[in-house]
């Protein structure tokens, strides 16, 4: 297997969105493949971001896609899971609406969606297009958004078998929509381009899980994009978790359109993978709306895990607030940019935005960008960067009072952490992040 | 124009090109530049065969390089092939005192409150005036002489202390480090040397004051300074002026390096001519500075304040090598109506046990857009290395901007690193509190900006901190209200 270059990544997906074309028959006329096809004349434009472009400096996955991957040898589409196999990625004792997608298809037999709550409507993106057209044409990627990218585009392209999920206005769903994505490289290396819409009407309210497991030793890509569209008196709760392979690239994009005054939570997990990127890009179209990002990257091996964030504040009177926060052992390599734009119009805006790490071998490597663009003068914003190690005085402390010192350690990380997790308010779910955690440290 | 005369034409360029023989009367090379320009400029300065092989170098680099793009600022492109990169003021002698300087410049130098004679008198600081590219007078030579510091201008250094020059030009800044410091190392027609021996503490505070004067011709002035072992110095540069309608481009290269034990101070006040108030006009501002701490407790501290020029683009920074070596940067960057400055520095720790310590303060009016760009990197071996970083941003109007920039790399887990940025404007509260004890507004907002500029100024030497003062609130005026 030889390494691939830019050009030929390019190549390849051209010619694979070539073959899924031949693939629609029938469906060619239809809006959607419209889009599709735009899609795929903007992504020829650049292709594959490579090192040169600035928002993929530090994480170069042209570079990684063309290591790892082999084109050679992709896997079909019959790929069979049980729902005993699935179950164990299952996040334990959780009461969910669960959807599972294989291969970035969704897969309705390990799904569970028979009996949906009220005001909850889930379907195939690819017929929904048809059945919520009206919401199709508003919504599905009309919103132009900073931070939108030619991975974007990408997946665009091969919009085929995410989920269109719609909340109704008023309903208050207490049960959250749990989405687990799996990538089987057991036998072959494997692409999944999963793309979601998700609409949020006025004074609803829910919560969305995303979680990411590839299967095998083989490479995995995956380039999922979520759109969530979030109206007039909304609180919307995010969750994304990746425990990935050491083989597992990932490129993913969560696009909140806060179109309505509204609430939006987002929490951002990554544990393991071989480079996953995360571009959680937030535009707040109206006033007096909250947005709050927390995001906990704990690594170690040779994971290479890169958020990016935008909060673009195009009206007055909205707050953001962001910490993320990470842990870095082994040879791992933790990337934060965090871009708060705060246009002319964006009057009284407070935007506060924090990054902190810890790094505890030498080996380890954090590249933090925190940056604010700012063309409104009545705000008050700032941000924060930090990369120590653990206090010294701290662990003195701890161990003066017989505490060993892998146990006085893991004690100051989960403090560290708990500012995160605190902010994930369903109980099975936090559980199960802090057991890893416990596990890990 | 007939093929034929276009062969002849072509010809007869081409034997030119080869000759140069022919004397230009306004001591000015052609517009644009290609290699003979660069033979030229070498030629007329008298220098060395080695230095002239480095600027051709350097051109042939620069040929191939493109003009950097990722700075957040917007400007119509100079034209390189319009540019005159060599004038000399007419000097029928070299002066050899004060006394003999041109009295018509003398004056220039009067208006800009720089009288060469008052300075010597009077402050104590020894000048060494450079008037487009060519040095004119230079002071307290003989002082600094006595103790072994060389202070010069760069053609006089080259043609009196070729081994040091060679041995230290572009072991900083490369000759093919970027777009405009390649510009400078073909075309540089003068600037600043200084040489502070072994165990010696300069006395005097160093300044060079620059100042642009004919009509279309870029700067590219060099400055490098070489402190050895244990030695000290502090090193001003101040920079005026006058009204000009043309974009002009000053493509300048600081170079500094300290031995072991070495300290360098080096303060800057910049007001150049920042365009009038639509952005017509004013000084593009593209300059390399950086030095090295190349030994062990060596210091280099960068303190500027910037508040002309139409387009800032300037990154003083410290090559932190030696172990236990310090980086200091502290700027002011204050830019108003269509200025843009986009302005940071680079702490690059390689050595054990380094600190550095970065203050940026941005003050944004008008329709200005004011950037800090920084960059901490910490190696790998850099050990127990420690930076702190702040910047702030003052936005005053509504239709400016401030941006921050910053970039952290860390590989190694022993190092420390903060860094912190807000961005708000004055308080209303704050001019009200001034307003009532009988301080008009535009008053208090001069008080308060240099409040909050003070951790800066403070690190200024006396004469400059007056200045800068002084500057600060020219150049805020009307942004209130």
């Amino acid at each position: 297997m030889s390494k691939l270059i830019k050009e030929d990544i390019d190549k390849f997906f051209i010619g694979q969105f070539e073959a899924f074309e031949n693939s629609l028959n029938g469906e060619s006329k239809k809006p959607l493949h419209a889009k599709r096809k735009q899609a795929i004349e903007n992504f020829k434009s650049d292709g594959f971001p490579h090192a040169k472009n600035e928002e993929y400096k530090y994480s170069n996955i042209a570079k990684t896609f063309g290591k790892l991957f082999n084109v050679e040898n992709l896997s079909d589409d019959n790929f069979s899971l049980s729902l005993d196999e699935a179950t164990r990625y299952f996040i334990p004792e959780l009461d969910a609406i669960r959807l599972v997608f294989v291969n970035g298809v969704l897969d309705n037999k390990l799904s569970d969606i028979d009996t949906l709550p009220k005001g909850v409507h889930i379907q195939v993106i690819k017929t929904a297009a048809d059945d919520y057209a009206e919401d199709f044409e508003k919504h599905f990627n009309t919103h132009e958004i900073e931070g939108a990218d030619n991975f974007s585009e990408l997946n665009t392209a091969f919009t085929k078998g995410g989920v269109f999920v719609k909340i109704d206005a008023n309903a208050v769903v207490e049960t959250p929509i749990a989405c687990y994505y799996f990538n089987d490289a057991k036998n072959s290396d494997v692409i999944s381009q999963p793309r979601n819409l998700v609409i949020a009407e006025k004074n609803s309210q829910a919560s969305l899980i995303e979680s990411y497991v590839t299967l095998g030793e083989n490479t995995s890509f995956t380039n999922a994009v979520t759109e969530i569209v979030v109206k007039d008196d909304c609180v919307f709760n995010y969750y994304k978790y990746q425990n990935e392979s050491n083989q597992a690239i990932q490129v993913g994009a969560t696009m909140v359109h806060q179109l309505g005054k509204s609430v939006f939570n987002g929490v951002t997990l990554s544990l393991n993978g071989a480079m996953l990127r995360n571009n959680l890009n937030i535009a707040i179209h109206k006033e007096h709306s909250e947005t709050n990002m927390y995001g906990l990257y704990l690594l170690d091996g040779k994971t290479h895990v890169d958020n990016h964030t935008v909060v673009d504040h195009k009206v007055p009177n909205c707050e953001s607030n962001e910490m993320y926060k990470g842990i870095l052992d082994g040879q791992s390599r933790g990337v934060f940019n965090g871009k708060i734009f705060v246009r002319q119009d964006a009057q009284k805006t407070n935007a506060f935005q924090s990054n902190r790490n810890v790094v505890l071998s030498d080996d380890a490597e954090v590249d933090t960008k925190p940056q604010l663009e700012i063309w409104a003068d009545d705000v008050q914003c700032s941000h924060g960067a930090t990369v120590g190690q653990l206090d010294l005085d701290q662990l003195f402390y701890l161990r003066a009072r017989g505490i060993d010192k892998q146990t006085a350690k893991s004690m100051l990380l989960n403090a560290f952490a708990s500012d995160v997790l605190s902010n994930i308010k369903i109980e099975a779910f936090r559980t199960l992040i802090e057991n890893k955690i416990n596990e890990r440290l | 124009m007939s093929k034929d005369d276009q062969i002849l034409e072509e010809f007869a360029s081409k034997e030119y090109e080869h000759g140069w023989t022919v004397d230009f009367e306004a001591d000015s090379a052609p517009p644009g530049l290609n290699e003979d320009i660069v033979r030229f400029i070498s030629a007329k300065k008298e220098e060395p065969e080695w230095l002239l092989e480095w600027r051709l170098k350097a051109y042939r680099n620069w040929r191939k390089m493109k003009e950097p793009k990722w700075a957040n600022v917007h400007y119509p492109k100079p034209d390189f092939e319009n540019i005159i990169y060599y004038s000399a003021p007419k000097a029928k002698d070299k002066p050899k005192s004060l006394d003999e300087v041109d009295p018509e410049m003398r004056k220039t130098f009067e208006r800009l409150g720089i009288s060469l004679t008052e300075q010597k008198r009077l402050t104590g600081v020894a000048v060494d005036a450079v008037m487009d590219s060519v040095s004119v007078g230079t002071t307290f030579k003989k002082q600094l002489g006595e103790l072994g510091i060389i202070f010069c201008s760069f053609s006089e250094a080259v043609k009196e202390h070729p081994e040091l020059v060679k041995k230290y030009i572009g072991s900083v800044v490369p000759s093919n480090d970027n777009f405009y410091a390649a510009l400078n190392s073909a075309v540089f027609s003068d600037g600043s040397f200084c040489y502070i021996p072994k165990g010696v503490r300069c006395p005097v505070e160093l300044s060079t004051y620059f100042r642009i004067n004919a009509a279309n011709t870029g700067q590219f002035e060099r400055t490098l300074i070489v402190a050895e072992d244990d030695s000290y110095v502090s090193y001003l540069e101040g920079c005026t002026a006058p009204m000009r309608d043309e974009n002009q481009l000053h493509a300048a290269v600081v170079e500094i390096y300290a031995a072991k034990n070495a300290e360098v101070k080096y303060s800057t006040v910049q007001n150049w001519y920042p365009g009038d108030k639509n952005g017509k006009g004013g000084i593009y501002n593209f300059v390399t500075k950086r030095g090295i701490c190349a030994g062990d407790y060596a210091k280099i501290a960068w303190t500027q304040v910037e508040t002309g020029s139409a387009v800032t683009w300037k990154y003083p920074s410290c090559i932190l090598k030696g172990d236990y070596s310090q980086g200091e940067f502290y700027s002011v960057a204050v830019t108003n109506n269509m200025q843009q400055a986009d302005t940071g520095t680079k702490m690059i720790h390689i050595g054990k046990n380094t600190k550095s310590r970065i203050v940026s303060k941005g003050v944004s009016g008008g329709k200005s857009q004011n950037s800090y760009r920084g960059l901490v990197e910490i190696h790998k071996r850099a050990e127990n290395s420690r930076n702190f970083s702040q910047c702030d941003s003052l936005l005053m109007g509504d239709k400016c901007g401030a941006h921050t920039f910053p970039y952290i790399e860390i590989k190694n887990s022993s190092a420390q690193v903060e860094h912190e940025a807000t961005t708000s404007k004055i308080g209303e509260d704050q001019i009200f509190y001034c307003q009532q004890r009988g301080i008009d507004e535009e008053s208090a907002v001069a008080l308060i900006v240099n409040g909050y500029c003070k951790e800066v100024l403070n690190n200024l030497p006396m004469e400059f901190a007056v200045e800068a003062q002084k500057l600060l609130a020219l150049t805020l005026e009307g942004s209130v209200g």
